[in-house]
């Protein structure tokens, strides 16, 4: 991170002010990816209206980093009018689609509106894998002649790569695809549960085994010796640290208003439907909850050795149970990449070696 | 000498913090912050005013300065700026208000009696 980008994070954080917004404009979707975490259904979305009034009121708030996504953002019929008015505010936009809709009118709109990165979901460079996962018949297809279009005009493309079971051996062939068409190439093995809480998807996500073998993948990870080098010694600087940005500087805003730490963080916080966003802001008690949030208040990652290297994620922690639990998948992955054991891993299996424990199972065969 | 005109680019975001612009590039994504005077100057920048008019009333009238040397330094500023396609120049008025220029959110300005001078800070 610039040093630049680092001051504006501090100074931010030090006035209590937001930077960043991720807004889904829509959970409705062409796609039905048999991985996503959100119900496609409409229940009432925010008007044009209501949308342009939230982004008046975040950018007043100092709000810089846009995220627009959904859902696919090209469902509502209102996107380029709502991209219009964010960037009339001077919001530096980032757009997540699959591109499937982008035809060459598109294209043009998001070039002539300044949109400075459109991230596309691609899972395999293999149509029938592809295809598969979103369940959208020719579906890669499109969403690389979007991209095509997209990278002709000079307009940014990352391709996002989530990884499961499905499409587990196809990376590097995304990776290819990505350098031909000249875009940005990102890999994430974290499959997250549905935000009503079901987690029924997770099976999905990769195995221990071949998360250690990504990660020890320089191509995708670079100095693998770094990457995957054991926790350094733990101090009170690291016991003081929050969490990541979640609540602090960024937030998230859901189609329907409703207001969270993070689009990985479903804590109710508050609706800009009912409230004015900076009322929120300044007064959610949950909000302030996750704000108060050090790493020595997390009763098991504060005794862990990876807790200053973790990627812990406190929404995949509250999805769990406890917002200042550990997330299993982030144990899972810290052990992935250092073969050290997180301290929620040896709680869990302490417990189940307890031999009370072992009887009443084996009494139950 | 021609008048010298100057615009917000349109291919940018920006933000005002504690009374400095923060502006994101698309392009190259290079992040800059101007300083309080840099601000002036980019929030007087609607196309029309030439910048010798700007300097007048955003510099002069507020700071005690040579009236040349201070149009001098903001002709190089609003120039280095042009290179990164922050400010549009032009020797005529820049009619068209560019793509998504507006004043980003508004602050009230505030007056220093430091030697004034108009100076970004650029990071990538």
């Amino acid at each position: 991170m610039s040093s630049l980008m680092q001051e504006l994070n501090q100074s931010a954080l030090d006035a209590g002010l937001p930077l960043g917004v991720h807004l889904d404009v829509t959970y409705r979707c062409n796609e039905r990816c048999i991985h996503c975490y959100l119900d496609h259904d409409d229940h009432g979305e925010m008007t044009t209206a209501e949308i342009k009034d939230v982004l008046d009121q975040i950018a007043e708030a100092g709000v810089l980093f846009l995220t627009l996504s959904g859902g696919e953002v090209l469902m509502r019929m209102d996107f380029f009018e709502i991209v219009e008015h964010a960037r009339a505010l001077l919001f530096d936009v980032k757009i997540k689609t699959n591109a499937f809709m982008i035809r060459e009118k598109e294209a043009d709109r998001i070039r002539d509106l300044g949109v400075r990165s459109l991230q596309v979901s691609i899972y395999s460079h293999r149509p029938e894998v592809h295809d598969a996962i979103t369940k959208l018949p020719g579906s890669l297809k499109r969403s690389i002649a979007g991209i095509r279009l997209l990278q002709s005009r000079g307009v940014k493309v990352i391709i996002a790569n989530v990884l499961m079971r499905q499409n587990l051996s196809d990376y590097a062939g995304v990776k290819e695809l990505a350098q031909e068409l000249g875009a940005e190439y990102t890999i994430d093995p974290t499959i997250t549960p549905r935000m009503d809480g079901d987690r029924s998807i997770l099976p999905l996500g990769i195995e221990g085994k071949d998360l250690r073998q990504v990660f020890r993948n320089p191509d995708l990870v670079g100095n693998v010796d770094e990457f995957c080098a054991p926790p350094p010694a733990v101090d009170d600087d690291v016991l003081e640290e929050t969490p990541c940005s979640a609540g602090h500087t960024a937030c998230y805003i859901s189609p329907y208003g409703e207001l969270f730490p993070c689009v990985q963080f479903p804590l109710p916080s508050g609706n800009v439907r009912t409230q004015k966003f900076l009322d929120i802001w300044h007064n959610s008690a949950q909000l302030n909850d996750v704000r108060s949030i050090r790493a020595r208040d997390l009763p098991v990652c504060s005794t862990c050795s990876h807790v200053g290297t973790c990627t812990r994620c406190p929404g995949l922690a509250y999805m769990e149970g406890n917002m200042r639990g550990p997330s299993t998948q982030d144990c899972e992955k810290s052990f992935a990449r250092t073969g050290i054991a997180s301290a929620n891993m040896i709680l869990k299996a302490s417990r189940l070696a307890m031999p009370g424990l072992v009887q009443i199972a084996g009494l139950q065969q | 000498m021609s008048a010298i005109y100057i615009a917000r680019g349109t291919k940018l975001a920006g933000r005002k913090l504690k009374q400095q612009m923060i502006i994101m590039t698309a392009r190259d994504s290079v992040l800059s912050s101007l300083n309080e005077l840099g601000t002036a100057i980019w929030d007087a920048a609607d196309g029309v005013t030439p910048l010798e008019e700007i300097v007048e009333r955003k510099v002069c009238a507020e700071y005690d300065v040579d009236r040349t040397e201070a149009l001098k330094d903001a002709e190089e500023f609003v120039q280095d700026l042009a290179g990164d396609g922050i400010l549009i120049v032009s020797d005529q008025p820049i009619v068209t208000p560019p793509n998504g220029a507006t004043n980003g959110n508004k602050t009230g300005g505030s007056q220093t009696t430091e030697a004034p001078e108009a100076v970004r800070e650029e990071r990538s």
